[in-house]
């Protein structure tokens, strides 16, 4: 009995020290975007709160937090109130197989990698369940469009990484991982990670394919009908869906914690600080992509998911196996 | 081993609670989103047994995209409950016989497994030091190969039949061809000219 | 045959979406155009007609003579003006209130006055809570042109060459 309670002790301190540190980073992540975003377009970004605007997110939520929550009454209370939770739970609990340097992981389970899938592919729920809740038509049509657009884009998603897979020859994040010791699947798979940025860009409704929540044609999709917290966990889990789609391409293609050269200067830093470094470059395409891009139409998003992605990473998998059976590597 | 049981009691009373809700909530969507919660649960419960890429793939494939269709099209639909009540008494009796058929023939399966008395463990697949994975891969490229291949053969035929009968032509109407676009240039839309004076072209 | 291969080559390698990351990935490090406002202010032409303001000569006697072409030329009727001789026999304004509300911003008035009593300053920041605020009067655009005096003084003298 004491050993449970120690055992749970320590799975919720682990939790603890993953999601705290991550909600910071949710928060300087909208801040980060602001600060890029505007200095790609010359602007400066948020710089009244607090030294160059540091203190902007710490403001924005303490924002959000003192609203009033307004449910409308056409709404469907139970589910309009549950949907912001599950698009924010399931940001987190993907969390739990990511590994920050090698035994640096919540759960080490063998289908990771699945597991991830999975949870992404629950993401769609929260989106559909605030659309379909909300009774509102533009809700409706940004959770249809996003229904629709995950679902497409989770095919090239899980072609893309069924080539790591045969690659690694693991479901186990941190054996793909280490078997990129040799060389980062990045350079191998090259063509492979650019469809994999623009899957999971169009994975978490954004930019350039952010339809769901397109401004101009739908006012804001989904979550038009939020407001204060439950707004926030819906903008909150969209960035954290964002931290946690980067560290899967981190994983998958940049060598997770590996230093890019194992030499002296390079692997004296730590594992989990190269991982968040890369991390923040990935994401840093996320902002770039924001900045550089407009917006897709609805048919042109989806031909690009059946037409463009799907028969490429089909084909790539086709290509891999066969190179990898070809020399005996499989 | 009680905390495992008490998951198990857990998920399965989940289970079949929401199993219940799907068949008597009002509302079509609730419905869906009930049978969600019961998949869902049913994945716990395949992780419980030791089968965790089977519980990952139920919620991939099952929860993570033939439900949403499912919400998709129930939330499309404008289904008039009262009008699917009315017949309600009418197919009670061919319901309750398929599920009396269904019944029985659970309790014959797990009848018949009770009365082989071979022990459980034998009919787990997982041997020792083999993940989950990689026992059901073997298993599934070698015994089960020509089944394998042939349940991939009528998926493809089924999705080609599906677009062949989706699929209508519309007339003579104005497609974008995004590749002609992309390369047009100058040359091909600009003519320079020199118009004389008070004269046109 | 080139042009295809051309074609094929410029898609294959991403061309257009490379060159526009690359667009945006210079603009990034290049000055910003804008000001960190409050802080931070652009230049203004001394010919820039902000808030209004009534001069007064040096020796303190104010400038207005009540000759009311301001009040005659405003396009928004935003001016009233009324005048009584003082004590001391000049003319002066007993009532001079501008509704900054109705004002375009014109600068009609300060071109029309003959003395340089009322003007225009550089001041820009005077949003208020209430419309009750912008209904100034005498003493408040006394009290402006006393604020201003030494920049509106400059800004006359600066465009003084081009009137």
């Amino acid at each position: 009995m004491v050993e449970n309670v120690v055992t749970l002790a320590i799975i919720v301190a682990q939790i603890m020290a993953i999601v705290g540190p991550l909600l910071l980073a949710v928060a300087y992540t909208t801040w980060a975007e602001r600060k890029v975003i505007g200095a790609m377009q010359l602007r400066q970004g948020p710089m009244t709160v607090g030294p160059w605007g540091l203190l902007q997110p710490i403001a924005d939520g303490a924002k959000l937090f003192l609203k009033e929550t307004v449910i409308p009454s056409g709404a469907n209370k139970v589910v309009f109130i549950a949907a912001p939770m599950i698009t924010f739970v399931l940001a987190l609990i993907g969390w739990a197989v990511i590994p920050f340097a090698e035994g640096w992981v919540i759960a080490d389970i063998n289908v990771g990698i699945l597991y991830l899938l999975a949870v992404s592919s629950l993401g769609v729920y929260g989106v559909v369940m605030a659309g379909w809740a909300s009774n509102s038509r533009y809700a409706f049509l940004g959770a249809m469009r996003s229904s629709a657009q995950m679902i497409s884009y989770e095919i090239a998603i899980g072609l893309i990484i069924i080539n790591v897979l045969i690659t690694a020859g693991s479901l186990n994040l941190t054996e793909i991982v280490l078997a990129q010791q040799s060389v980062w699947y990045i350079i191998p798979h090259f063509p492979m990670f650019i469809v994999f940025i623009a899957a999971i860009l169009a994975e978490t409704n954004r930019h350039p394919f952010d339809l769901p929540e397109d401004e101009s044609s739908l006012v804001t999709g989904y979550n038009v009908e939020y407001s204060s917290m439950a707004f926030a966990l819906f903008f909150l889990g969209e960035y954290a869906n964002m931290i946690l789609m980067s560290a899967i391409a981190v994983i998958l293609f940049l060598g997770g914690w590996l230093p890019p050269i194992d030499i002296a200067p390079f692997n004296w830093i730590p594992g989990p600080i190269w991982f968040i470094l890369k991390i923040c470059a990935v994401l840093f395409i996320f902002f770039w992509a924001r900045a550089t891009l407009p917006r897709y139409r609805y048919d042109q998003l989806m031909r690009l998911g059946w037409k463009v992605f799907l028969p490429f990473s089909l084909l790539w998998v086709v290509l891999t196996s066969g190179v990898l059976l070809a020399f005996d590597m499989l | 081993m009680t905390v495992a049981l008490a998951v198990f009691y857990l998920l399965a009373g989940i289970t079949i609670a929401s199993g219940v809700m799907v068949i008597s909530a009002r509302n079509p969507v609730h419905s869906v989103l009930f049978m969600i919660l019961a998949f869902f649960n049913s994945a716990g419960l395949f992780v419980l047994a030791g089968a965790e890429f089977l519980a990952m793939v139920l919620i991939v494939v099952y929860v993570g995209a033939v439900a949403v269709l499912f919400l998709f099209v129930v939330m499309m639909l404008d289904i008039d409950v009262v009008a699917m009540r009315q017949g309600f008494m009418k197919y009670l009796p061919v319901g309750a016989l398929v599920g009396l058929v269904l019944l029985i023939e659970l309790f014959l399966v797990f009848g018949t497994l009770r009365i082989a008395d071979a022990p459980i463990a034998a009919s787990v697949p997982t041997p020792e030091g083999v993940t989950n994975t990689e026992a059901l891969g073997a298993v599934l490229y070698t015994e089960y190969f020509f089944a394998f291949q042939l349940a991939g053969i009528i998926l493809l035929v089924a999705i080609i039949g599906a677009i062949t009968l989706t699929l209508r032509d519309r007339g003579p109407i104005k497609r974008q061809n995004i590749s002609e676009q992309v390369h047009r240039d100058r040359t091909k839309s600009v003519r320079m000219r020199r118009v004389e004076p008070g004269r046109g072209l | 045959m080139a042009t295809t291969i051309d074609r094929a080559a410029k898609t294959f390698l991403l061309q257009e979406l490379v060159s526009g990351f690359w667009l945006t990935f210079r603009y990034m490090f290049k000055k910003k155009y804008t000001l960190n406002y409050p802080y931070e202010k652009g230049p203004l032409s001394p010919r820039f007609r902000g808030e209004h303001a009534l001069r007064r000569y040096p020796n303190g006697e104010e400038r207005c003579i009540a000759c009311k072409l301001c009040e005659a030329i405003c396009p928004a009727q935003a001016i009233t003006i009324e005048s009584e001789p003082r004590p001391d026999g000049s003319r002066r304004t007993t009532r001079y209130d501008i509704d900054m509300t109705k004002c375009i911003y014109c600068g009609f008035c300060e071109e029309a006055c003959p003395v340089d009593a009322i003007v225009e300053g550089p001041n820009f920041e005077f949003a208020a809570y209430t419309r009750e605020e912008l209904f100034y009067d005498k003493e408040k655009l006394l009290a402006n042109g006393e604020r201003w005096e030494t920049e509106i003084a400059a800004n006359l003298a600066a465009d003084a060459p081009y009137r």
